[in-house]
């Protein structure tokens, strides 16, 4: 799967997790999710198990400390496909 | 400190109709909200027949954003839109989730009796059992812990004063009333959000229905089911739903220049200590008496004065226990008892939010100048036939109606009343 499909498909997941519209208008790989988009923390469990259920994938504890960007995301996801 | 507390603003989700103007015609009309539930029929019960309020998610969708409505279980839901509109009708405005202004003086109390049973049934338990805890989530926590209703509230309204969730049964809705306009009162708040909420669930219910209290004898026929004071009584139907009332200190209504409904002249609370007849699911009836008397008391108002009665009548076999307290603590004789209905009739027990919507109900008689039909009791109890002129079997017009009394009485033997009088400034 491109870089550019993953990363479609995970702004869109987090698009209901964003409190700052606005911000979703230019993300990039380097946009954090808890500062520039103001995802609630407790939150990101959320959008990981709805990572596992798009993609078909299982995400360890452990790699979800690693999430911080958009960039962070797209990456783990490409490793477990 | 003692300050006078009023009613400015009211919100409801509904069997019969969500919203006021939907309900408040439903009550004048006499509309059943009582349907035919298949689920109960495929889960094996007696009774299948209940009170769903209908369309809720869509107007939870209308009214919350995503962010919001991804962590809302159905009792977030139902507590969240009773108390969006009491906010609004109220004339407050809803606070911008990005404005950092609390309310330090605004607070709630939404109770539930059950709370968020469904969550836990259908997503808990099903996860847990099955060894896939870490699927539940982030919001498993908020939606069922019982404080978790009147949490939602403090987000979306940035309420800064206490924020709590009590619980006693079906006493619950009246119960927050009587405790939010005691803090008022006290001058600890000048503003409660005040009520209940319940959500439609078989495992609810299940409970109940094993317990042989509720209505078997007319799941054919689901309008007539909720037989509050009939001889044909079978037992409560159940029903789900939300009631808020704005509570608010007359100066704070007075300063806004705020519409006040009514005011909230006197309350009660007691319990009847399982004892002299009372039990964990049946009231003592001189507990019920005396606390219908605490609210008359605490009003300082002649028992005369009282000129409408909105009952807890459930249609179980307490229903003439019941009338027979009104009339002890009202001091009523047969053919004087002021005019009883109960909401019940069109709605089911609502549970933990039938004193709040049943509220709702009696502050828009107030606000109207009627007394809404309490149906199905065409053939009225032999022990209450004596006071069967009373009974409002069906609507009526009462332009001079100034003073209701509504009560909750609950298991636990645990029992709220309220005193209302119709503001006129």
């Amino acid at each position: 799967m491109e870089t550019t499909e993953i990363q479609e498909r995970v702004v869109k997941i987090l698009t209901p997790y964003v409190k700052d519209q606005e911000a979703l208008a230019s993300v990039s790989p380097t946009t954090n999710l808890l500062e520039d988009l103001k995802v609630n923390s407790a939150r990101l469990v959320d959008v990981v198990l709805a990572f596992e259920d798009e993609f078909d994938i299982e995400i360890a504890d452990e790699d979800v400390d690693t999430v911080n960007t958009i960039g962070d995301c797209v990456t783990l996801i490409g490793q477990k496909l | 400190m003692s300050r006078r507390v009023v009613i400015t603003g009211l919100g409801v989700i509904s069997p019969n109709g969500n919203g006021l103007a939907e309900f408040g015609q439903a009550l004048r009309k006499g509309k059943s909200g009582i349907r035919h539930v298949e689920e109960m029929a495929e889960h094996g019960f007696g009774c299948t027949v209940a009170g769903v309020p209908q369309g809720v998610d869509a107007l939870a969708e209308a009214a919350f954003d995503d962010e919001v409505l991804l962590a809302m279980n159905a009792i977030h839901r139902y507590a969240s839109l009773a108390t969006l509109e009491a906010w609004l009708d109220a004339g407050l405005e809803k606070p911008d989730a990005a404005d950092d202004t609390v309310h330090w003086e605004t607070g709630a109390i939404m109770g539930t009796g059950i709370g968020g049973m469904d969550t836990i049934a259908e997503r808990v338990v099903p996860l847990v059992n099955a060894k896939k805890v870490r699927r539940l989530g982030s919001t498993a926590v908020e939606q069922v812990m019982a404080s978790g209703v009147s949490a939602r509230l403090s987000g979306l309204f940035a309420l800064g004063n206490q924020v709590t969730t009590n619980s006693s049964a079906c006493a619950t809705g009246v119960e927050a009333i009587v405790d939010g306009a005691a803090r008022i009162r006290a001058g600890k708040a000048e503003r409660m959000i005040c009520g209940g909420a319940e959500v439609p669930s078989i495992y609810n219910w299940a409970g109940f229905d094993s317990m042989r209290v509720m209505c078997r004898k007319f799941n054919e026929e689901p309008e007539r089911a909720s037989r509050p004071m009939s001889a044909t009584a079978g037992g409560f139907v159940p029903g789900a739903g939300a009631g808020a009332v704005l509570v608010e200190s007359l100066e704070s209504a007075q300063d806004r220049g705020a519409r006040i409904y009514a005011e909230v002249l006197g309350t009660g609370v007691n319990c009847g200590g399982h004892r002299m007849g009372g039990s964990m699911t049946a009231p003592n009836p001189e507990a019920v008496r005396r606390c219908i008397g605490l609210a008359i008391e605490e009003a300082g108002v002649d028992p005369a004065e009282v000129q409408a009665i909105s009952g807890h009548l459930t249609a179980t076999g307490a229903d003439p226990r019941e009338v027979g307290s009104w009339a002890k603590a009202l001091g009523r004789e047969p053919g004087a008892l002021p005019v009883i209905t109960s909401t019940k009739s069109m709605i089911g027990h609502t549970l933990g939010a039938a004193g709040a919507i049943e509220s709702v109900a009696a502050v828009l008689m107030l606000d109207g100048g009627f007394v809404h039909p309490s149906l199905n009791c065409e053939d009225v109890h032999p022990e209450i036939e004596p006071h069967a002129a009373s009974i409002a079997s069906e609507m009526r017009e009462i332009p001079d109606l100034k003073v209701i009394m509504k009560a909750g009485f609950g298991f636990g033997d645990v029992n709220a009343s309220l005193l209302l009088r119709k503001w006129e400034g």
